[in-house]
């Protein structure tokens, strides 16, 4: 039995400061991509957390520039960008990637610039593979303060505005004939996707942190019909995929070829689209939806008659 | 200049639930709505009649709050900012909904009672049992735990007006509810409205570019042309003088067994003139509709789904101009 553990878990796992922090930040930052990403996928939205998340790099080669935390320049300038990006005009169907292109566009064209002088200044490629594709064993302990403030803001606009943005992910218009305020219920989730992206830029990386916010949320929306089942599976999924791929990272240092270790990005990546690929596979066997409707069906008062006829003219068909 | 022949109740009057009066409203540079006046009383079921861009959508907007009129005054129970306060109910024009969207038509009736609460919900009995009521109303208990998304357009309506009614409003405002549904869901859902107006006591707004269907249920009718409305009956409303008035143009009436055509045209080829002796065409009750439909005559032998909905069927409800 221990035997079997060890194959899985090598030996110094559970002691190793580094496992317990990657763990500790690596877990809260897939709840919180999962509990968001069923939102962004819900609401359409995961062209806008991409570009949030390719802005985060502007964000995190400048922190090294200025020298603060890394994780205070990608929520930074993410939530800057869910500003600018809202007034120019997201709401509307057709300003809508429009506004999500050109400010990510400009994002990208700051970040080459820092990046480049992060590369000239320390003379290190090192920074840019952290801040495009994460290093979650050489997290700092010191931004667990933050990760935790990020955390809870990013979860509390989600519970706060639950049912709002069930609704308004229906139909705006439903929502905005309801009384709720659609622009500002739409700022809010994008802030909160801006900081769930953040959390994941701190982990895994900011190319990467997409992975996390849409690909459990994707996969829980295929298995699941119900709102508030689609986000915690979600956001357990994250979790789940986030400490297997540290396990196997920690693993991989007896692992080919060079025996120093595979990445824990690279893990979490490809087990999300693995789950994916898996609730693709087994929602496809299944049927739609249920058979539910009986011949001549329940008597729902004048309409029994019709509803007969056509349950009868869909079978023939 | 507003062609109103004849209202029921002077605007304003205390048992109308809504009012409108010299609404206009003015969209990019153009004239949407001009001096549009009209009310409608409690129980009321009121059909909102004009053909593609004539302003229908932009009305129902404007009723609900979502847009400013430009003049006018719109008020709901006689309250001016009232739509917010679940006095109304809305039944948005046809919406896309993703089937992968993990939302059951239960949740969606559901958010009709709570969708602008903060916080979130916790699961009542009470809240359960007022949902599962509703969706028995609608006749939409079938499939309460099936997604939105993966509904016909037929069962998706029963749903959006579940969760259009489930706060008792006052007033329900359905923006082109039948179009794009076939044959037979049109008029399920033309019966399922009008019993639950009858029931509820509910007035009843629906907008339609087609108005044969609606002819049975109809107590008056909104005709709107040229940014501008007429009201009343549809006998009253739906004549060659009234309408022509409205589109600038002549315009004719022609009556084939119960069905109305509008045609445009000018004047000296199809000219035939409305029948003055006729009865109103718009006073059945909806319990004899009900009746009627449930028959679903020639239903089952109509045409294939994918043909364009005929609405000028001879047996469709009864003719008009025959009691």
């Amino acid at each position: 039995m221990t035997g079997l553990l060890h194959v899985l878990f090598a030996p110094g796992f559970f002691t190793s400061p580094p496992v317990r922090l990657a763990l500790l930040t690596g877990g809260l930052a897939a709840f919180v991509s999962g509990v968001v990403g069923a939102f962004t996928v819900l609401r359409g939205q995961s062209y806008a957390g991409h570009a949030l998340a390719d802005i985060s790099v502007t964000g995190g080669s400048g922190s090294y520039l200025i020298g603060i935390s890394p994780l205070l320049g990608f929520a930074g300038t993410g939530v800057l960008a869910a500003g600018i990006m809202d007034s120019i005009g997201i709401r509307r169907p057709r300003g809508r990637d429009l506004a999500t292109g050109i400010v990510r566009g400009a994002g990208l064209g700051l970040a080459a610039l820092f990046l480049y002088w992060d590369t000239t200044h320390s003379n290190t490629t090192g920074i840019t593979v952290t801040v495009l594709f994460g290093s979650m064993f050489t997290i700092s302990p010191a931004v667990i303060p933050l990760v935790i403030v990020c955390s809870v803001l990013a979860l509390a606009i989600v519970a706060v505005l639950y049912r709002p943005l069930l609704l308004s992910s229906v139909s705006g218009d439903l929502a905005a004939a309801r009384g709720i305020p659609v622009r500002i219920v739409g700022l809010l989730s994008l802030i909160a996707i801006a900081l769930a992206v953040s959390l994941s830029a701190l982990t895994i990386g900011t190319i990467l942190s997409t992975a996390l916010l849409v690909g459990p949320a994707a996969t829980a929306l295929r298995i699941t019909r119900r709102p508030g089942r689609a986000t915690v599976t979600a956001a357990l999924l994250g979790v789940g995929v986030t400490w297997l791929g540290i396990v196997l990272a920690y693993d991989s240092f007896t692992w080919p070829p060079r025996h120093d270790g595979w990445p824990v990005s690279f893990f979490v990546v490809a087990l999300t689209f693995a789950g994916y690929l898996l609730a693709q596979l087994v929602s496809g066997r299944r049927p739609v939806r249920r058979a539910v409707r009986p011949a001549a069906g329940r008597a729902t008062g004048p309409a029994a008659g019709p509803a007969a006829g056509r349950a009868v003219r869909r079978a023939e068909g | 200049m507003t062609m109103t022949p004849v209202t029921s109740a002077p605007p304003g009057s205390a048992t109308d639930v809504l009012t409108v009066d010299g609404l206009s409203v003015r969209l990019g540079g153009r004239d949407v709505l001009t001096d549009v006046r009209f009310s409608i009383a409690a129980g009321e079921f009121v059909g909102l009649i004009g053909s593609n861009g004539a302003g229908k959508t932009t009305l129902l907007r404007v009723i609900l709050g979502l847009t400013p009129p430009t003049a006018g005054t719109v008020s709901i129970c006689g309250e001016r900012h009232a739509a917010r306060k679940g006095l109304v109910g809305y039944v948005p024009q046809k919406i896309q909904l993703d089937p992968d969207m993990p939302i059951r038509a239960r949740d969606l009736v559901g958010l009709g009672l709570d969708g602008h609460k903060f916080g979130l919900p916790l699961p009542s009995r009470a809240r359960r049992r007022q949902v599962e009521e509703m969706l028995q109303a609608v006749g939409a208990a079938r499939f309460a735990n099936e997604r939105v998304g993966n509904l016909s357009g037929g069962e998706q309506q029963r749903v959006m007006i579940a969760h259009a009614l489930i706060s008792s409003p006052r007033l329900l405002l359905l923006d082109e509810p039948l179009a794009s549904l076939d044959i037979s869901s049109v008029q399920e859902i033309i019966a399922l409205l009008a019993r639950i107006s009858a029931e509820r006591g509910v007035s009843v707004l629906i907008s339609a570019h087609e108005m044969n269907p609606l002819l049975p249920v109809m107590d008056r009718i909104v005709y709107l042309a040229g940014g501008r409305a007429a009201t009343g009956t549809t006998s009253e409303v739906v004549r060659s003088e009234v309408l022509s008035g409205l589109y600038g143009h002549h315009v004719d009436v022609i009556r084939v067994h119960g069905r109305i055509l509008v045609v445009a045209g000018s004047g000296d080829g199809l000219d035939i003139p409305p029948n003055p002796g006729e009865q109103p065409g718009a006073q059945l009750p909806g319990a004899q509709l009900g009746e009627q439909v449930g028959h679903g005559q020639s239903l089952s032998h109509g045409p294939p789904d994918d043909g364009p909905p005929d609405y000028g069927r001879p047996d469709y409800g009864r003719p008009a101009d025959r009691p």
